[in-house]
């Protein structure tokens, strides 16, 4: 038996979207995973490890920290937006990055927002796995003709000058939004800027936080 | 395919619902059902296209009310059962009842780090790309009932071309188990009121990857 679901205590008593499931789906994937494991398709310890993976070392951390260079290191900001795979690849951040990201950044003109209509295309390597709502029929519908409307569901509100572009993921590129760097923070360390970078604030549908809450 | 999975511009889904400090997984299961998906894609018996067309053949219902670990999940048992990797009566029973297949590649532990990066979909280029940054294209109307990544709300529409993305894997042909069949990729942008008229809102911009089979010029 390869599970340990006793080291996973489960936490979504009351997520609306879970529920009722979870028992079935508890032993619907335990029975998958038991019949994979003993026909010999993969060693039963590399899922845990996988599970682990993406519980603790993938995550906005690490999108954070590009973020945070771009904003203290122009050649860097250059670079990431001439091309971010390989401007991201030396920071050693997990291992190698994917091959097709792309960086765009927030300027007062324009605010960039990301989605994938057709399914869930995130840029997993620099921001872990997608929230329930960047999966969700919601955004996924409204994103590209409602984007302003998506933004006041965050509480979020763009100057009405500020033009929105909205960029679908419907190939293996994948995109970062290189928020724009907040007044007030001159001077900061990497590690303090990063500390403002919020994962919404590298899909668009959010703003780094205010330098004043941190 | 015009599937439920094609939801840009659908309208009565409602607010957004953001979760605060939402966890990576609301089950151990859902992480269980994403890593036995990875680990089985290790195999190299499907591509990753196979796998999304998975998806989106699920019936609309189920595609509707079926939390995302869940389709994950259930599409992971449709594939195991219609290329032979299990029995829909092994999986009921939990257990294996025959010996499993031989594949390509085995998953170990120890590999798992290496696996966390996607691979490359960049292919040498067969042809030279057919559309220059800032030409004018229309995208096809176009209605497979198989696989593609060209969303109905930006079919039969003008845009211009903003980037060529590279030579990569063409997921039409790959999803069918046809090839990879690589065509050149193009960042083609759309002003707001070419995709939703004039209820568009007049700054808006919207792009979306396209595949050069998709594109002619306009």
């Amino acid at each position: 038996m390869a599970l340990n679901h006793q080291d996973h205590p489960d936490h979504d008593d009351d997520h609306h979207e879970h529920g009722s499931e979870l028992s079935e789906m508890q032993l619907r994937v335990r029975a998958l995973e038991t019949v994979l494991a003993e026909k010999g398709y993969f060693d039963p310890a590399a899922i845990d490890v996988i599970i682990e993976a993406y519980e603790t070392k993938v995550g906005p951390h690490v999108g954070a920290r590009v973020v945070a260079k771009a904003w203290s290191n122009l050649a860097f900001k250059e670079a990431l937006l001439a091309d971010a795979s390989k401007a991201v690849a030396p920071l050693g951040l997990l291992n190698r990055i994917g091959d097709h990201l792309i960086a765009v950044e927030n300027t007062p003109q324009q605010h960039n927002m990301i989605v994938c209509t057709l399914c869930s295309c995130y840029p997993w390597e620099v921001l872990g796995l997608p929230p329930v709502w960047y999966k969700s029929a919601p955004y996924r519908s409204r994103a590209v003709n409602d984007p302003r409307g998506v933004l006041a569901d965050f509480g979020v509100t763009l100057p009405a000058g500020t033009a929105i572009r909205v960029w679908d993921s419907t190939a293996e590129t994948r995109f970062l939004v290189l928020p724009m760097r907040p007044a007030g923070t001159e001077g900061w360390s990497e590690e303090k800027l990063a500390a403002l970078v919020t994962r919404d604030s590298m899909i668009g549908t959010g703003l780094p936080k205010n330098p004043k809450d941190a | 395919m015009d599937g439920i999975h094609d939801m840009g511009g659908m309208h009565g889904f409602g607010k957004v619902e953001p979760e605060p400090n939402e966890p990576v997984f609301h089950a151990a299961w859902e992480g269980h059902s994403l890593a036995l998906n990875r680990a089985m894609g290790y195999t190299g018996i499907w591509t990753i296209d196979q796998t999304r067309a998975g998806i989106e053949e699920l019936p609309p219902d189920v595609y509707l009310t079926s939390s995302y670990y869940k389709k994950w999940a259930v599409r992971l048992e449709n594939l195991v059962v219609a290329r032979g990797l299990a029995g829909a009566d092994e999986i009921k029973a939990g257990h294996a009842l025959r010996p499993g297949k031989p594949l390509k590649r085995k998953l170990a532990a120890a590999d798992v780090p290496n696996t966390l990066t996607r691979g490359s979909y960049s292919r040498p280029a067969e042809a030279p790309a057919r559309f220059a940054p800032g030409g004018r294209v229309r995208t096809k109307n176009i209605h497979p009932a198989t696989h593609t990544r060209l969303p109905r709300y930006a079919r039969d529409k003008i845009g211009v071309i903003e980037a060529i993305r590279g030579c990569h894997v063409f997921p039409d042909t790959a999803a069918l188990g046809q090839g990879e069949n690589p065509q050149w990729l193009y960042t083609v942008l759309f002003e707001g009121r070419e995709l939703w008229g004039d209820s568009a809102e007049p700054s808006l911009k919207v792009s979306v990857e396209a595949f050069e089979p998709y594109l002619e010029p306009a």
